[in-house]
Parts: structure tokens; C-alpha cells; sequence
């Protein structure tokens, strides 16, 4: 693992390739939950434990579940059950141990299993870390910091976003374009905003 | 004659009325990812269609074995079952749009349409119903993309299908990339609702 790549990895997870800005993952909890910013953070917080405790898991399964047994073939089915059950299994640790932070997560942790960002951060590992089955150097490592900063990315544009969007509140739009149709709209110049990140070379 | 209306409803229903991406606003990933050319959509939507009706039909024959409290995760496997169907079957015959399509082919498990049908539908319709329910809803979400990815690739590139349509036409690119994407649903999604309210 060298600094170059992992740096790469970083930048490119939160600006460049952000899941929801460039990749499309996670549009759900995006439009959801973004109408103001604290229950954004909240779940923006989540995201970022799940995201990167499931790709702990999920490599680990990959590794030495799936390969040496020779059934790849099952990843999609194995994966979003490990991820179903681990965040059902969070949710139950953070109820038993902090019911503060259980208040403030409380009904977004559920969600997070259809999140969409969750399962393809863990897919995304597989196709990027591995080469013909085998783990490259760094393997682990590389996929544990993707899973991090992947939600650390999430958690930027959503933050953004209901920033804006409580603003808009207060705005006078058309009736016709209420909600929704501008959240789409201020999330298009947001990706164009975005897209200007493009330009890092390294 | 009731009885097929009645099938024929909720067959239709999802084309328009409840339409699942223009009406509950459901499934955006996908929705937005491959719609760069109609022929990824088109792909994207047969698969989707595969998917849901197949999981609605198991799904709603095994409603009555499946205990209340573990019924998610039941349905979880059942639909990514035959989302790896899918995803082996277009891998064999169609290798250059199971690429093309790429992630977004698994990711079908979570296209929070399917989860909704089973959860809102098939979990307490027969079977029959269910079938025609996810034939109208897959419908319903393949026409939606088609009619984004006709538009992207429109304006994005001047061709449909890969082919020009207009000489001396000159596209935009960015409706092929990101932004156009968010922007031409949202455009779409007001229109949408414009057609609603006059009737």
C-alpha cells in the first residue's frame, strides 16, 4: 500500500467519483432525509459506520467464504444478506449500549439496507481489489478506506444538499416545480459543481 | 368479465397512474445511472421486468408459509435469486451490456421497486394478480426509462439506437453525464405532475 494510491483513493471516493453526485448510489436517502440538516448528519453518520464495517465484513466473507469454496457466482445474494443482518445486529449493540445515539439514529439504521451506496461500495471493493480471484497488495486495506471514504463522500453532498434545501423553504417556487422537481434540479448543478473535481491529476 | 378487468387493472396501473418512477418517485439509481443510451435502458428494463414479475409470483405463493417477523429477509433472497439468474444469463449471451450496465446489474436487489412490490403487493394478493401487478410495474419503470434515456441520448449525442437522427444537429454532452441526467428528471417529474393536475 503506497501513499500515492491511497491518497488517489481518497479524493477520488469523496470529489471525483462522489456515489451520489457521479455514481448514482444512494439517491433515496439523499432526496429523503435531506430536507433538513440534522437528521442529515445523523444519517450521513450511519452511513459512513455501515458502509465501512460492511466492507470489513464483506472482504472477509469474499476471501475466505466465497473463493475457496469456488461459488463467486453467489456474491449479490451473500452480500446483501450479510449486510442485513449486520445492520440489524448494529442496531441491536447501539439500542443495548447508547440510547442517545440509538434516539438519533434510531429509524434510519434500518434503512441503510436498501441503500444502494451500502451493497455497491461492497461490489465495487470485489471488482477493484481483486484481479483473477486473487486480493491485490493492499487488498484489505485499500477496501476498508474505499468503504470510509465513500461515506465520507455521502456525507458531504447530503450535508450540502439539505443545507440548501433549507433554504429553499423560504424561497418562493413555482408550484409546479415544489419539492421535488428543484431538489433534482439543485442536485444537477450540485454534479456539475462537482464534475470541475475531474480535473485533479496526480 | 370483472374478473379480467380487474386484471387488466392492475395491469395498467403501473403504466400511468402509479407509475413507480414518475409517481412515487422510487428506484432512482438505476433510473439515472444507465440511462446514458436507449440501449442500456432497454437492457436495464427487460432485466427489472424478469426480476419483478418472477419475485411478485414466488413471492405472493409463498406468503402464507413465510412468518410476519422474518419476512424481509425471505423476500431478499428471493429476489436476488433471480437477480443472479439475470446477472449469469446476460453475462453468458450478452457479455458487451452486462458490462455496459456493469454494477448497476446486482444492484437490482436493492431497486427499492422490487422490495415495494412485494411488501406493498404480492405479500397479500394471489398469485395471479401479482404476476400482472409486476408486469404493469415493470412496464411502467422501463417505459420511464426508456423515455429519460431517448432524451439523454438525444440531446447528449444527436442519436437514438447509435444512430444520427438530425444532420447538423449539435449535441450537449452533459446530458449523457450526471447533471443532465438530475436535470431532465426533475424537468420530467414537473411535467409529470403538470399532467396530473389537469386530469
Amino acid at each position: 500500500m503506497d501513499i500515492k494510491t491511497t491518497l488517489m483513493i481518497i479524493i477520488s471516493m469523496v470529489f471525483i467519483n462522489n456515489f451520489i453526485l457521479s455514481k448514482f448510489l444512494g439517491l433515496c436517502p439523499f432526496l429523503g432525509v435531506s430536507r433538513n440538516i440534522k437528521p442529515a448528519l445523523s444519517m450521513g453518520l450511519a452511513v459512513i459506520f455501515v458502509m465501512t464495517l460492511s466492507s470489513i465484513v464483506t472482504w472477509l466473507v469474499y476471501r475466505f467464504v466465497l473463493l475457496p469454496l469456488n461459488i463467486t457466482y453467489l456474491r449479490t445474494i451473500v452480500f446483501i444478506l450479510v449486510i442485513a443482518t449486520f445492520v440489524q445486529f448494529v442496531e441491536m449493540v447501539i439500542l443495548k449500549k447508547s440510547l442517545a445515539l440509538y434516539r438519533t439514529l434510531g429509524i434510519y439504521l434500518p434503512l441503510i439496507t436498501t441503500n444502494c451506496a451500502v451493497l455497491g461500495v461492497t461490489v465495487l471493493n470485489i471488482d477493484n481489489f481483486f484481479v483473477n480471484n486473487h486480493p491485490v497488495a493492499g487488498s484489505f486495506f485499500y477496501s476498508v478506506l474505499e468503504g470510509f471514504f465513500a461515506g465520507i463522500g455521502f456525507t458531504l453532498a447530503l450535508l450540502i444538499m439539505s443545507g440548501i434545501r433549507e433554504r429553499l423553504m423560504l424561497n418562493d417556487t413555482p408550484s409546479l416545480f415544489n419539492d421535488l422537481p428543484i431538489a433534482f434540479i439543485v442536485a444537477s448543478l450540485m454534479s456539475l459543481g462537482f464534475m470541475g473535481f475531474n480535473g485533479f491529476r496526480f | 368479465m370483472g374478473k379480467n378487468n380487474n386484471l387488466l387493472k392492475e395491469f395498467t396501473k403501473g403504466i400511468f397512474k402509479e407509475n413507480p418512477t414518475f409517481h412515487i418517485v422510487l428506484g432512482l439509481c438505476p433510473t439515472l445511472a444507465i440511462t446514458t443510451s436507449l440501449g442500456n435502458a432497454l437492457g436495464m428494463g427487460i432485466a427489472v421486468i424478469f426480476v419483478l414479475v418472477f419475485s411478485n409470483l414466488v413471492i405472493s405463493s409463498i406468503r402464507k408459509i413465510v412468518p410476519d417477523k422474518i419476512r424481509i429477509p425471505c423476500f431478499i433472497v428471493v429476489i436476488a435469486s433471480f437477480v443472479t439468474i439475470v446477472e449469469l444469463l446476460m453475462q453468458g449471451y450478452l457479455p458487451d451490456l452486462a458490462k455496459r450496465l456493469g454494477i448497476f446489474l446486482p444492484l437490482i436487489v436493492v431497486n427499492c421497486i422490487i422490495m415495494g412490490r412485494a411488501e406493498g403487493f404480492a405479500k397479500n394478493h394471489k398469485v395471479l394478480p401479482s404476476i400482472f401487478d409486476g408486469l404493469g410495474m415493470g412496464l411502467g419503470f422501463s417505459l420511464a426509462i426508456l423515455l429519460i434515456a431517448g432524451i439523454r441520448e438525444f440531446l447528449g449525442t444527436g442519436k437514438l439506437l447509435g444512430r444520427t437522427v438530425f444532420l447538423g444537429f449539435s449535441p450537449s454532452a452533459v446530458f449523457i453525464l450526471p447533471p443532465g441526467a438530475l436535470l431532465t428528471l426533475g424537468l420530467l417529474l414537473c411535467l409529470f405532475k403538470k399532467l396530473k393536475k389537469e386530469g
